[in-house]
């Protein structure tokens, strides 16, 4: 198997695009990422596209093959990845796996999804197809009422508060006015969150214990990498990122099968898989993207992955761990909480975010100095399908 | 322009006696306070340069309520409208928000529209529950009726409230209206209707000093939200 490395990262603002399809979003986070890797007018030998939705709200279907001949990348081979909110990770792993095999040695991923085009509870409703269509679905679940029910059971078992989920809301808010390419770029404040009587109004509770700004925005956007051989990458300008890990696991689909439903079994499977694969260690990660979808999983996540023990990754959050220049900085991008979480580029985009970081391109105020090493966590259904990478900066 | 003031005293509808709305100020998320008071006919000029930049936005339907509001506004301003008010929220004494309804009789309000002009801090929510309050706590109505011309009118009215059908036509010409009685409104109250009194006197000051406009582009923007391109 050859080291493979990201050689081109691009994105687009997230947000509400009304005037932008699907085609177009996905057209110019590529075109970006094919800028960045600098491979002038050589094209890619293969094209990983993650999409969620594109059958449902835009009625669309095979999605890849439009793209590759929207970009004039002919013949290059074509694949749609579906898998729910990890659909982003899954397509970048597919073409880790490729190229890794030898059979291809430069591959565009890229992952978008265009949610905004319909009404807040028909895209609430979109996403709830990925639960149990016997089990869940027909009982009228949706993910925030799953993450509601996860979360007083975790608070329950785990001794989390409120104050530790607004830790993460006003962080990773605060982060997101700091991004060009965040959906939210408004920091929230406590009191007009929390402490004042008026919260009621301006944080209403979306599902219980879960409010308004626990949640994430429903977004338009895409992302994209560009990968190759290590090898190869070593010979273009710009510091290559290694992909140094990866795992995946799945788990039970419905909640209630688990033996213990706050156990997010294949986060810690697929990270622990990841960091050995890379040899190291959570305490030698310098940066990490994890998917606050709701921010209790951002919480459970750090937990999970072994950043913090379990219990105490709520109170870690609240003693400003996760900030920047904390002991492990989470979600500098905004994570899905600002940034937002069109659904398919998800994955794709917490990785550009982290390559950004390897890089050391950011502006001071989001950067980690010197940053080596960083972890993504991409969490599909509610954690039955889990992808993790990390990623380690190579010197040119 | 001329006014025949015999001609006037005909074509000017009656005007019920509508007590003052006191001002109050609500924490808005971002910790900003904005200071929801009652605007005067003379104020009508200024807070029409602030609509008009929203005539031309089709998002969420911003450009038929504008036009709406632009109307309604300019017939108050004229007395061309029964018994009608407009309130309006601002911060650091810029107009973020304002609300229009009137009288139909003493015992019945008509609502007519919300428009925030700043938009992700639920300032249409605050303005509208303001709105509500006048017609139920200081002009003591039985009901007030209710049309949403846009699908964010009808989640954050209609079923938040929850507001009860009926087969009522209302004066905008749309669907059938929506009626809040007192039972809802006083019902819904702890959940939506907040705000402090008195308002602190510097916060009032500069409310009433100067109703500050955002620039055609800004307004534009963060209602369309076109960042970025």
């Amino acid at each position: 198997m050859r080291d493979v490395a990201i050689i081109g990262a691009g994105m687009i603002p997230f947000g509400r695009r009304d005037e932008d399809t699907l085609m177009e979003m996905l057209a110019y986070a590529s075109l970006k990422a094919l800028d960045d890797a600098g491979l002038g007018d050589k094209s890619v030998d293969a094209v990983y596209l993650a999409n969620m939705g594109g059958g449902m709200l835009q009625h669309q279907s095979a999605i890849a093959s439009s793209l590759v001949d929207r970009l004039s990348l002919l013949p290059a081979a074509a694949d749609t990845v579906e898998n729910g909110p990890a659909s982003g990770a899954s397509a970048i792993k597919n073409g880790l796996l490729a190229v890794a095999s030898g059979y291809y040695d430069t591959v565009l991923v890229v992952g978008g999804e265009k949610m905004r085009e319909v009404t807040g509870w028909r895209a609430t409703d979109f996403v709830a197809t990925m639960t149990h269509p016997q089990a869940e679905y027909p009982y009228g679940i949706t993910l925030p009422g799953m993450a509601g029910m996860f979360t007083r059971l975790y608070m329950e078992k785990h001794g989390v508060t409120r104050e530790h989920l607004l830790a993460v809301s006003l962080k990773n808010q605060e982060m997101g006015t700091l991004n060009p390419y965040a959906h939210v770029e408004m920091a929230l404040d406590r009191e007009g969150v929390f402490d004042s009587p008026h919260a009621v109004v301006n944080n209403p509770v979306s599902a219980d214990p879960l409010h308004l700004y626990d949640l994430c925005p429903v977004s338009d956007g895409a992302a994209a990498i560009v990968i190759c051989p290590l090898e190869m990458a070593k010979k273009l300008s710009k510091p290559p990122v290694l992909i140094a890990g990866f795992g995946q696991a799945t788990d039970t689909h419905t909640l209630q099968e688990r033996d213990d439903p706050t156990d997010l079994k294949a986060v810690t499977l697929a990270a622990k898989q990841a960091l050995e694969m890379a040899k190291l260690k959570p305490s030698d990660i310098s940066v990490a993207e994890l998917h606050d979808a709701f921010t209790i999983l951002e919480i459970a996540e750090s937990e999970h992955v072994g950043f913090f023990k379990k219990g105490e990754g709520g109170k870690a959050a609240a003693a400003g761990k996760t900030r920047l220049g904390g002991q492990i900085p989470i979600n500098l991008s905004g994570g899905l909480k600002a940034r937002g979480h069109p659904v398919g580029a998800t994955g794709v985009a917490q990785v550009v975010d982290i390559v950004w970081q390897l890089r050391h391109e950011l502006p001071k105020t989001r950067q980690v100095k010197n940053a080596q090493t960083g972890l993504t966590v991409n969490f599909g259904g509610f954690g039955n399908n889990v992808l993790s990478f990390v990623l380690k900066r190579v010197e040119p | 322009m001329p006014v025949d003031m015999e001609l006037e005293a005909v074509l000017r509808p009656i005007q019920y006696p509508m007590p003052p709305y006191p001002p109050k100020y609500v924490v808005l998320a971002n910790g900003k306070k904005m200071v929801i008071r009652q605007a005067a006919r003379e104020d009508v000029p200024a807070i029409l340069k602030s609509v008009h930049p929203c005539l031309f936005i089709e998002r969420d339907y911003y450009d038929v309520v504008s036009a709406r509001v632009y109307g309604e506004l300019l017939a108050w301003y004229r007395y061309r409208v029964k018994s009608a008010y407009c309130l309006m929220g601002q911060v650091d004494g810029y107009l973020v928000g304002i609300v229009n309804g009137r009288m139909e009789d003493e015992k019945v309000g008509m609502s007519y529209h919300t428009l925030a002009i700043d938009r992700g801090l639920r300032i249409g929510s605050h303005l509208f529950a303001a709105k509500m309050e006048y017609h139920m706590e200081y002009l003591n109505q039985e009901e007030v009726l209710i049309v949403a011309e846009s699908p964010i009118g009808f989640r954050r009215w209609m079923i938040e409230y929850p507001l009860e059908e009926t087969k009522i036509p209302h004066e905008l010409g749309g669907g059938d209206s929506y009626r809040l009685t007192r039972e809802i409104y006083f019902k819904a109250k702890p959940r939506l209707v907040v705000g402090d009194r008195p308002v602190p006197q510097d916060l009032m000051d500069e409310a009433m000093r100067e109703v500050k406009f955002a620039d055609d582009d800004t307004i534009r923007e963060r209602i369309a939200g076109l960042k970025g391109r």
